[in-house]
């Protein structure tokens, strides 16, 4: 390409304007990724979720609690391989303002639980160490590295739905099987729970959030989730059973308008990229719409013009870019330190580093396009009569 | 014999809808090394004529051959190789590209032949040479003056060696002593190297370098 060094020449022609533009589209880019960063994160633990799994709970609404005799009836249903149950305890861990103390908190039927939970991996001491114990409790490596758990430590907590001062004792750690597991959560006894409310509340009786089931084949999910909800269909807590990646997304579409907007607003970017550097391109050929015309005249074809102003754009808009994706991990990195148990996992995955790059070249490639099919059919005698 | 032969040309420009007539009939021919000198007021259609033999415009009608050529058959990209090839151009205001060096600027008609990059800078040293340029290649066209400036687009437009040089007003933007060094440089490469020059002036003492001048008034020649 013998135009090369024009193109570069041109590049620089107003270094502070092209330094701008770069700059401009680099941050968009930055920006991009962010929010598709953010997108990926959210649906995380949707992703993670297993295809064997099913939930039922209330069929109102999951703050309402289901008996506990549904247990014993669910287990006996041909093609459930397995069953137990939780509950969402929530309580406060010292200061509220502080976004590392929103790590969940759940009661689990026992140490069985995990066998549900192939992803969750436990060392076998550290199980048996929290089936032990009454008060004992599981947390997850990420939280336990962000506030120094160790084996042994007390975790207080104030209760909300529960309420009182409540205490738990580390008895062991569990990390994710892959980087889709959320590692934030804290697991203790339901059998606590239940106990301590008793004595605490006598009257108030402690039920079940949630029943899991593994199914053991996946095809017979519609079936069981059928028989499920209409065995208790006329009783006082009627069900709703679904699948665990339904169950995952319910709790993400209670803020699909949020997610709705981050995703509009993400390609609103593409589009800011593309104005702020269309309209870098078009003053810069206007300006020299008289040299494209000495050019032409000298023998220069379409294609050479063509590589000239695209490559121009090009230049700009890889190098704004790679620039923007440069910040996009450190920006990446910190907000996944300030936020860490609100997004569990959170990593710039390859599918938005090739989006936002992709959509840096497809803004070059729209960019020239306007001007430089202008100075292709832009007569020669009309480009030279042109003043700068 | 001639090297371009003008046939009954006529052209007219649009402006919306109205015709606006400039060249009316014209036929003439232009022998090979030939030095011609082409008048007339301003708007008369120098420039338009000049364009039309040069190709990069088109006559409404008649046709244009130059060295058996006939251009008005050619479509855009073999006009666009034919002016490489066969035509060198010198402008009012040298035109010539601010981002480039002297040489940078000389050697962009060779970036489209198939000349070695040793080749290229060869002949651009030459034409350099030639106009008495070769301690200013590496300046660029803002620290060079006026007359600097059209000698280094004079050498731009000798440098792949045309079959024809055209030059509109070549001496126009410039005070006495540049116009007169840029004269005797075109009448030397008239001379010593034999190029046909066709040139387009409003000043007497340009038209005197001339061998042969022409006078165009209301789109007629004389
Ligand atoms: N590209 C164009 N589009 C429309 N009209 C044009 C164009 N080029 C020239 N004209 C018109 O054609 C006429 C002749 O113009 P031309 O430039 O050939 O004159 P000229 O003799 O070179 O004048 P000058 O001495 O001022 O350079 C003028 O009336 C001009 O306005
Ligand atoms: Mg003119």
């Amino acid at each position: 390409m013998k135009v090369l060094k024009l193109i570069i020449k041109n590049t620089w022609r107003h270094k502070l304007r092209t330094l701008l533009t770069i700059l401009g589209i680099a941050i968009a880019v930055m920006a991009f990724g962010m929010l598709r960063t953010i997108i990926t994160a959210w649906y995380a633990g949707v992703e993670a979720s297993a295809a064997n799994r099913i939930i039922t709970h209330h069929r109102v609404s999951i703050i309402f609690q289901l008996p506990l005799t549904y247990r014993e009836q669910i287990q006996h249903i041909p093609g459930v391989a397995g069953v137990s149950f939780a509950n969402w305890f929530s309580g406060i861990y010292k200061d509220v303002n502080d976004w590392r103390n929103f790590f969940p908190r759940i009661a689990i039927e026992n140490d069985a639980y995990f066998d549900l939970f192939p992803e969750i991996i436990i060392s076998q001491e550290d199980r048996a160490a929290f089936a032990k114990e009454r008060n004992g409790c599981i947390v997850g490596e990420k939280i336990a590295r962000e506030h120094g758990f160790k084996t042994g430590d007390i975790i207080p907590l104030e209760g909300d739905i529960y309420p009182g001062h409540w205490e738990f004792v580390v008895r062991g750690f569990y990390k994710g099987r892959d980087a889709t597991v959320d590692e934030t959560v804290m697991f203790f006894h339901w059998k606590y729970l239940d106990e301590q409310v008793r004595q605490s509340q006598p009257g108030r009786e402690v039920n079940v959030g949630w029943y899991v089931m593994r199914i053991q084949n996946p095809n017979d999910i519609p079936r069981i989730s059928g028989t499920i909800d209409e065995m208790y269909l006329n009783s006082r807590a009627s069900t709703k059973t679904e699948t665990e990646k339904e169950f995952q997304q319910s709790f993400v579409s209670m803020s699909s308008a949020i997610l709705t907007s981050i995703n509009v607003i993400s390609f609103v970017i593409i589009g800011i990229i593309l104005l702020v550097l269309a309209n870098t391109i078009v003053m810069a050929v206007r300006e020299r719409t008289r040299e494209y015309a000495v050019l032409k005249t000298l023998g220069f074809s379409k294609n050479h013009l063509i590589q000239l102003i695209g490559g121009e754009s090009m230049v700009i808009a890889l190098a704004g870019g790679v620039l923007g994706l440069v910040f996009t991990f450190p920006v990446a990195g910190g907000f996944a330190k300030a936020f860490p148990t609100f997004f569990p996992v959170f990593n710039v995955e390859p599918i938005t580093i090739t989006m936002a790059f992709g959509a840096a070249v497809v803004a070059g490639i729209a960019a020239a396009t306007f001007p430089a099919s202008r100075i292709l059919r832009m007569k020669i005698v009309d480009g030279l009569r042109t003043l700068e | 014999m001639s090297l371009v032969s003008v046939q009954n040309v006529s052209k007219s420009y649009w402006r919306d809808s109205f015709e606006i007539p400039v060249l009316n009939n014209i036929s003439f021919e232009i022998s090979e090394g030939e030095f011609l000198g082409l008048m007339g007021p301003s708007g008369s259609g120098k420039t338009t004529l000049l364009n039309l033999i040069a190709g990069i415009d088109r006559p409404t009608e008649g046709a244009i051959t130059v060295a058996g050529t006939d251009v008005t058959r050619l479509n855009e990209s073999e006009l666009a190789k034919w002016r490489a090839r066969h035509v060198g151009f010198v402008f009012q205001f040298y035109n010539l590209i601010p981002v480039l060096t002297a040489f940078e600027n000389v050697e962009l008609p060779l970036l489209l032949s198939n000349l070695s990059k040793k080749e290229r800078r060869e002949h651009v040293e030459f034409a350099l040479n030639v106009v008495g340029l070769e301690d200013r290649m590496h300046h660029y066209p803002k620290q060079l003056s006026g007359g600097q400036e059209q000698r280094v687009a004079i050498a731009r437009a000798i440098v792949t060696d045309p079959t024809l040089l055209v030059a509109d007003e070549p001496t126009g933007d410039l005070d006495k002593i540049s116009a007169e060094e840029i004269l005797k440089l075109l009448e030397r490469l008239n001379t010593e190297f034999k190029k046909t020059i066709i040139m387009v002036t409003h000043d007497p003492r340009a038209a005197e370098k001339a061998h042969k001048l022409r006078h165009l008034d209301k789109g007629e020649l004389s």
